[in-house]
């Protein structure tokens, strides 16, 4: 809830001293109350109007940190609802399943698995980061050498799932240094399982059925002192986990309503046992505002195009993904290999190669640094032009590689041909097609 | 304390528009966000057409998604029957690839007449596209409308080069067409006014947005999409308040992840399922974006994303 600049100037020392750089104490509060100052600059704050001004400047969404074995995660911390209206920050974290009686075999394979299972693009790493281990016969010791195996070896987070609170305990020992989410704590057993989080300093999952009682458990826990709380509605079926979604977060949003502000788990696992359901599920839970997607296995069959869409919701839409400039060699091209040339824009890229690749023609294509803008647009900034990609076909070391001295150039930036014609006097320009979709029948006929 | 869900604020609706002759659909209608039936109406669910082409795909479509097909792909009017009676297509999309000019670059009257062949094999709306050649797409849309005088067709893709001829012969032979325009609310509202000063009504309109597959551009059409929708339900945009079509298919089997086989990439799991799942989450994220009409081509995908409709609804 923010505070207009009145508002914080009430509490302020009103001396004018000057100290935080701004020339009066009034300047210093318009500052803060548009986010362009921080309330540490002050030295002469009350401790109880830093209270009042820290409450009032948290995020809606509290941002929840979750520990992997070398990084932290962060769940929630969202402000908008749209991605264009701003950016989505915190990609949903995506979970797979561990039953507390599987034996060590099936949980060293499903490890070593987890592991293996990373996928680079575009200079991410995408992958799934978490494991929930779930407690299926009330085994404490068993229950605890899971969650230790994950600790050993893997560098997964960690979710403890049990309704008994000294399996939760006991998975909390034997993790502790992965400090996993403990799931759940709910109307019944909120005092001990809320006592456990706050002794071990753990993120805590509150479970209810319903929005008035959920409300109540968040209000109670974090009357208990928690802050790291992620909400499960309960719901089980993907309409009511739609709603409950996009409730939660228009709550803090809209309403500043500060018992939802906070990150959400949703449990696909629970609602079907159809894998191909199961991952279309948790789609929808990507698209619309799922802090934590719990699936049973993790399968690269459906965790692969659930990380493409995951990608894809939660890339910044102020900053266009790119690529690394430079020589990409395509189908093994030889030195007698026909020679292209685009922009490192990761979409253009991406649908570049995927004709070329497609078409079979051995293809050295050259990436030219564009900062991440099309053909068209970086044509229209400049960035595209003649000389300069004239330049680089000189610099980039392709004559090294290949004895073909013919270029083959976008359809859309055929105004350049005549100037690089000039820059590269023994090269032969060919346009090519305009649309990506024409690539192959244009290149096979070179 | 009993907790309201804060409410969101509408001020437009999307205007319904009624597609094909026998088992017309009524697409549109929504008074809210794509599924936030909490708070607003969507009195005609979301449809999926099924992908034919009047050319023999095996060339282009990866093995798994051929597979189905592979007794009628020969034959679109047969292809276009199974889709009905055995995958109980609700329409029907005929990609009129032989047209493609730097392909087959087939006549208009023999595209024509294919079109006419598949409308009269099925009873379920057909949507006609050509290959985005706007110049040759004028040309075959404009005797496919012809053609198919009382089908109540959808032709498409009409784009701001071409959209006076088509439009016109939509006009004249009572068709509905689908306005590509490049990823651009913009451009999307312009070609709807240029539809509109060319006399065709809104109630025949479908916005084609632009669409990209699964990890090759889908953000950009899910933002455009979801802009749409803002402008058309909250900003009182009424030239956006119209029912958007997405054709899903071709842009997700032509991505390089569906077509490496198990060989070729074991490490990304099972081919078959997996380009499955590449088809089925993309209808559903653009799904919620507000995806009214989806054009999709593996059984499987569309079984999926039809049963996510409904239970959605
Ligand atoms: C999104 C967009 C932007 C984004 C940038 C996104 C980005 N990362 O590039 C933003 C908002 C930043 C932008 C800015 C500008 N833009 Co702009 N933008 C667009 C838009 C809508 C889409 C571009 C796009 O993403 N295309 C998709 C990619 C994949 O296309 P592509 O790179 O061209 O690749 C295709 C083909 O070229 C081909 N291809 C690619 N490489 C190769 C290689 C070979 C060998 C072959 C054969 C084929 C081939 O295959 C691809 C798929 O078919 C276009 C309009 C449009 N719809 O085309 C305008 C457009 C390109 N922009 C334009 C302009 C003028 C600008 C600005 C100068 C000012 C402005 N009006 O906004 C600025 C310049 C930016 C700067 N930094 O100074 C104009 C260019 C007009 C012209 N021809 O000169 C356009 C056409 C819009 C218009 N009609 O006015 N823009
Ligand atoms: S440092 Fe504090 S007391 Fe001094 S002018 Fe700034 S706000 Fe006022």
């Amino acid at each position: 809830m923010a505070l207009t600049g009145i508002a914080i100037f009430k509490m302020l020392p009103k001396t004018n001293c000057k100290e935080c750089g701004f020339p009066t104490c009034l300047a210093f509060a318009m500052a803060l109350a548009s986010g362009k100052a921080e309330l540490a600059a002050c030295p002469y704050v009350s401790e109880e109007a830093k209270e009042k001004l820290s409450a009032a400047s948290a995020p809606p969404i509290r941002p929840v940190k979750i520990d992997m074995k070398d990084a932290q995660i962060t769940t929630g911390g969202e402000t908008v609802f749209f991605r264009h209206e701003k950016t989505f920050f915190n990609p949903t974290i995506l979970a797979g399943t561990l039953n507390s009686d599987l034996s060590d075999a099936d949980i060293d394979a499903k490890l070593s698995a987890f592991m293996k299972m990373q996928f680079e693009r575009v200079g991410f790493n995408l992958r799934p980061q978490m494991f929930v281990v779930k407690d299926v016969n009330g085994d404490a010791a068993k229950f605890a050498a899971v969650a230790k195996a994950i600790v050993d070896k893997s560098d997964a987070a960690i979710v403890l799932m049990s309704d008994k609170v000294e399996v939760l305990k006991a998975g909390a020992e034997a993790a502790k240094e992965r400090k996993p989410v403990l799931y759940a704590a709910t109307a019944a057993n909120a005092d001990a399982v809320g006592g456990l989080a706050k002794e071990m300093g753990l993120p805590v999952v509150a479970k209810a059925d319903g929005y008035d009682a959920l409300a109540e458990l968040t209000t109670k826990l974090t009357g208990m002192g928690l802050q790291d709380i992620i909400l499960d509605s309960g719901a089980r079926t993907i309409k009511q986990v739609l709603q409950d979604n996009i409730a939660i977060r228009r709550a803090p949003l809209l309403a500043q309503f500060k018992p939802f502000g906070f990150p959400t788990i949703n449990l696909p696992c629970e609602m079907t046992d159809d894998p191909m359901k199961e991952a279309l599920y948790a789609s929808i839970c990507i698209a619309k505002y799922g802090g934590i997607v719990v699936l049973k296995d993790l399968d690269p069959t459906y965790i692969f195009p659930l990380l493409l869409q995951r990608l894809n919701i939660y890339t910044d839409p102020q900053r266009p993904m790119i690529v690394t400039p430079g020589i990409y060699p395509l189908n093994n091209p030889d030195e007698n290999s026909i020679i292209a040339i685009t922009t490192n824009f990761a979409l253009t890229y991406f649908i570049v190669t995927g004709e070329i690749e497609g078409s079979k023609v051995p293809t050295w294509l050259l990436i030219k640094d564009t900062e991440g803008l099309s053909v068209m647009t970086a044509w229209a900034a400049g960035k595209f032009s003649g000389d300069d990609v004239g330049m680089f076909v000189k610099k980039c070391g392709i004559v090294d590689k290949a004895k073909t001295r013919s270029l083959i150039i976008p359809g859309y930036a055929a105004a350049i041909s005549g100037d690089l014609e000039e820059e590269l006097p023994d090269w032969k320009i060919l346009i090519g097609p305009r649309e990506a979709a024409h690539i192959p029948a244009f290149f096979k006929a070179q | 304390m009993a907790f309201e869900i804060p409410k969101g604020k509408y001020s437009g609706a999307i205007k319904p528009v009624t597609v094909g002759a026998s088992n017309a659909l009524t697409l549109g209608g929504e008074t809210a966000y794509p599924f936030y039936l909490f708070e607003g109406q969507m009195p005609n669910k979301p449809r999926i057409a099924m992908e034919v082409w009047d050319i023999d795909p095996a060339e282009e479509w990866p093995a798994p998604v051929l597979e189905p097909f592979k007794d009628v792909v020969k034959d679109p009017a047969a292809w276009a029957q199974k889709c009905v009676k055995e995958y109980g297509a609700e329409a029907i999309c005929l990609i009129l690839k032989s047209t493609d000019p730097n392909g087959d670059n087939a006549p208009a009257d023999a595209a024509a007449a294919t079109a006419k062949k598949v409308a009269d094999a099925v009873d379920v709306p057909l949507i006609v596209y050509g290959t985005s050649a706007v110049d040759k797409d004028a040309e075959v849309l404009a005797a496919v409308a012809e053609a198919c005088v009382g089908k109540k067709l959808v032709l498409g893709p009409v784009q701001d080069k071409n959209f006076k001829k088509i439009g016109a012969q939509a006009l004249a032979y009572d068709h509905s067409v689908s306005a590509n325009t490049p990823i651009d609310v913009n451009l999307a509202k312009q070609l709807n006014i240029l539809l509109g000063n060319l006399g065709v009504p809104e109630s025949k309109i479908l916005i084609d947005p632009t669409t990209g597959g699964l990890g090759y551009g889908m953000e950009y059409c899910y933002s455009v999409m979801e802009r749409i929708r803002m402008a058309a339900l909250t900003q009182d945009d009424d030239k956006l308040m119209l029912p958007m079509i997405n054709y899903v298919g071709q842009e997700v089997w032509k991505v390089k992840e569906c077509r490496q086989t198990n060989d070729e990439a074991p490490e990304l799991g099972d081919q078959a399922k997996r380009g499955i799942m590449m088809e089925a989450i993309t209808a559903a994220s653009l799904l919620v974006a507000g995806s009214d009409l989806l054009i999709m081509r593996h059984p499987e995908s569309i079984k999926l994303a039809k049963s996510l409709i409904e239970e959605l609804s």
